[in-house]
């Protein structure tokens, strides 16, 4: 393989890697805020306990996301260095604005919030943990808008003489309409990424036989907590969604075409749950088919008109044949590969909707002080609890392959084809090297975290101990630390 | 002053952040097999950076960040040219970061040496590759006329460079050294300030002479002045070191690292990446450089959000400014 396709593979493991701890992360912080607001409010010594467990979890997570986001910064220099000075004036800004921003917010409050339990007044600790919510929040807006950026190029203009894209309104990138939709979208699947995980993990250990009787109430809360998360933010999801489809009709409608391989403009358009035929869709031989909804995804209207891969490959080779910032190469190199685009989106659709189903279905399952415990159920309700942190995980995986695959061949959309971006100097040696290494070590580490996640499910959450409370009493100079290392 | 000099003194000040703060945290991670005798020293010696070194490492992503934003072709060329020192760097930080949340997380001896092991590799590797590295910028590497690095991985390890890379691991296990000195209590307290003055006088041989070599490289009288007063720093430290004043000593070294930084950095000025084949190859501050508009609106969003950020990181200091003593380490790993 050529070091194009091994910079291509390697962007593409790292950072769908990378991405199965943020959601984890943003959803995850909000809601052991949550637990420990309300906490404060109401003394509840569960919302405590339940604090410390989730925030355990949290931080076993969260290391994962820290060490697997250094990597992201700098692959964009070592494996794409052209379309780093391509798109450097551009793209840097907002990457270097979420560090100064987001960053230094988040690893300063979150180490705040870990060892700061005998050192800070109870308000100030809570509050740290929001702060750190408010980080991931910050980090996201700024990155979505700079990958909203190459999904749709706005705010720039192409210098001839220097041969790059440059910045002449942060505002249009900021306000971009990819990512006014892009970012509500993305983090409404981490609250259900969040929410999905809370709710299995709780399920599990309110099932489980070795569960006391004493602590499965508080369990129980946990469930409806993460459900109701899940459920709302599912439904938003769904919502943002819709939109973003139509938004990317509008500015990538060759993407919306290859998500349902329509080769031929249809006006309906129908949209097909699941397709048996050959594999870039040409042919098929038994197909389930929803008459008009492509239309409706794509244009608001059942009986709007959807244009068809064939039509769109000839128009972008009018519109963009001769473009100085591009190397072109055969027409069908407009089309992007049609298998993963067809099939990543209708996953990411399915899985993200059977989780918000299935969450829905235990708040109802759990209401009105109603415990899912009896024993015919349980086997049924143990897969569901390992299913439900990882339906999302996968949902917002293809989500990602969607969105990025579907934009092929281009890297900045219209403006930079992938293979124009890829590090000149660098060897396939260099990249298999580095591909190698990195995807050896994060397969190790996935073993060691998801051990280190089980275990600390299973041992649940510790038994109630007040803290200390520095704000009403001295503390003991020579105190062990309420948390170490 | 131009935009371009305003990012590039920006930039400069980052790496030197990261390096007076990073540096000790990096030197307490490789001490932690020789001043660590007992697991509890160990545990007293990580939880003296377990809430700081995070934030100490998001400098490095923000130089990063800004560099990338601020001079696209020096991030562009920097990063794809030493690919693979920065590999090594990647992998040692990736270890190194999860060791930490994860070390305690099992009451295993075996599992521990195991994460104990990543934390002195992955503080030794970047300590001595980032000198090897900012070693190489300075002294210039092969750079084409299409800015890119043609040269290879062994290009990087000659002797100025290698010597960079000592220098800066002796003064990072200096700083580390008396930072223990200066946040612990208790037996560990007086062997690691010992040991500081010891290592610290090594790093001051190899300083002087790395800096002695880069002002005979490309140095100036800003440059002289400016290694004179780090090497002045470092010795002024160790004094205080041995005479039992920790919060000076570390105050020398920390001084000391920062303006052997800002040496290199005036050194290189006003190129950011010297070609070895042919001056006119080199980048520049101008020729590396972003638009005028992105350099402005960067500039705005760094002096708002920057005093903001050292602020609270400051604070963050404050709060967990007490000295650890092996009575503060709870019994068990929770």
């Amino acid at each position: 393989m050529e070091a194009l396709d091994l910079a291509r593979w390697q962007f593409g493991i790292i950072t769908v890697y990378h991405f199965l701890f943020v959601p984890i992360t943003i959803g995850l912080s909000a809601i052991v805020a949550g637990f420990e607001t309300a906490w404060l409010r109401t003394h509840n010594p569960a919302y405590l306990r339940l604090t410390k467990f989730f925030g355990k979890l949290f931080l076993i997570n969260f290391a994962m996301g820290i060490v697997t986001g250094i990597v992201q910064e700098f692959q964009f220099g070592m494996n794409w260095s052209d379309y780093s000075r391509f798109v450097g004036d551009v793209f840097g800004a907002p990457l270097a604005i979420e560090g100064l921003l987001a960053f230094f917010l988040e690893s300063t409050f979150l180490g705040l919030w870990i060892f700061g339990w005998d050192k800070l007044p109870r308000v100030l600790h809570a509050a740290c943990m929001w702060i750190v919510h408010i980080g991931t929040l910050l980090s996201s807006y700024f990155i979505l808008a700079a990958n909203s950026w190459m999904q749709n190029p706005e705010g720039y203009s192409f210098n001839p003489d220097t041969g790059r894209a440059e910045l002449n309104s942060l505002g249009a990138v900021l306000l971009n309409k990819v990512q006014l939709v892009t970012f509500p979208h993305t983090m409404l699947a981490a609250y259900l990424t969040g929410g999905a995980f809370v709710t299995g993990v709780a399920l599990w250990l309110l099932v489980r036989r070795s569960t006391t009787d004493d602590d499965r109430p508080m369990y129980r809360t946990a469930l409806r907590a993460g459900a109701w998360v899940a459920v709302v933010a599912g439904i938003g999801v769904a919502v943002s969604g819709d939109v973003q489809g139509k938004v990317m009709t509008d500015v990538q409608p060759m993407k919306m075409a290859a998500a349902e391989a329509l080769y031929e403009t249809e006006q309906p358009a129908s949209f097909s749950l699941f397709t048996v035929g050959s594999l870039d869709g040409r042919e098929e031989i038994f197909s389930i088919k929803v008459p008009g909804l492509l239309s409706y995804l794509g244009t608001g209207d059942f009986d709007g008109r959807i244009e068809g891969i064939n039509d769109l490959r000839d128009r972008y080779l009018e519109t963009y044949g001769q473009d100085p910032g591009t190397t072109y190469y055969s027409p069908d190199d407009y089309i992007p590969y049609i298998p993963v685009a067809y099939w990543s989106f209708r996953l990411m659709i399915g899985l993200g909707v059977v989780t918000a189903v299935a969450a829905a279905a235990l708040l109802w399952a759990t209401r009105k002080g109603r415990s899912p415990t009896g024993t015919r159920a349980r086997k049924a309700l143990v897969a569901t609890a390992v299913a439900l942190p990882l339906l999302p995980l996968a949902a917002n995986s293809f989500g990602w392959i969607f969105t990025e695959m579907g934009r092929q061949p281009w890297l900045v959309f219209g403006l930079m084809t992938t293979p124009n971006g890829v590090s000149p100097g660098t060897t396939g040696g260099e990249v298999m090297t580095s591909l190698v290494v990195l995807t050896g070590l994060y397969a190790v580490l996935a073993v060691v975290e998801v051990g280190l996640l089980l275990a600390a499910i299973r041992a649940g959450a510790d038994p109630f101990s007040e803290p200390p409370d520095p704000s009403r009493s001295p503390s003991d100079e020579d105190a062990p630390m309420a948390l170490a290392y | 002053m131009e935009l371009t000099t305003i990012w590039f003194v920006l930039i400069a000040l980052l790496w030197v952040g990261y390096f007076v703060l990073e540096g000790f945290d990096f030197g307490v991670g490789m001490l932690l097999p020789v001043l660590g005798r007992r697991e509890v020293e160990r545990r007293v010696m990580i939880n003296t950076i377990g809430p700081l070194w995070d934030g100490n490492e998001v400098w490095l992503l923000v130089a990063g960040g800004a560099t990338f934003a601020a001079f696209p072709e020096w991030y562009a060329t920097l990063f794809s040219g030493f690919y693979l020192p920065l590999l090594l760097i990647l992998v040692a930080l990736i270890v190194r970061g999860v060791a930490f949340e994860y070390r305690h997380k099992r009451d295993d001896d075996r599992w521990r040496a195991r994460w104990d092991a990543c934390l002195f590799l992955g503080s030794l590797v970047p300590a001595l590759l980032w000198g090897v590295a900012f070693a190489n910028i300075v002294r210039g590497v092969p750079i084409d006329a299409d800015s890119e690095y043609v040269g290879g991985f062994f290009d990087l390890l000659n002797p100025y460079a290698l010597l960079g890379g000592l220098t800066t691991v002796l003064l990072f296990l200096t700083h580390g050294a008396l930072f223990v000195a200066l946040k612990t209590d208790g037996d560990i307290r007086g062997r690691a300030r010992r040991l500081g003055v010891g290592v610290g006088a090594a790093a001051a041989a190899a300083s002087v002479a790395f800096l002695a070599w880069t002002q005979l490289l490309t140095g100036d009288a800003v440059t002289l002045v400016l290694a004179g007063l780090a090497a002045a720093a470092l010795v002024a430290g160790l004094l205080m070191a041995a005479r039992g004043r920790e919060g000076w000593a570390f105050a020398g070294t920390f001084v000391a690292i920062g303006l052997a930084v800002t040496t290199l950095f005036v050194a290189l000025f006003p190129n950011v990446m010297p070609s070895s084949l042919d001056p006119a190859y080199s980048l520049t501050t101008t020729s590396a450089a972003a638009t005028s508009y992105t350099l402005t609106l960067m500039t705005v969003v760094a002096a708002i959000f920057t005093p903001l950020v050292v602020g609270y990181q400051a604070w963050s200091y404050w709060v967990f400014r007490k000295r650890i003593g092996e009575q503060h380490i709870p019994v068990g790993h929770r």
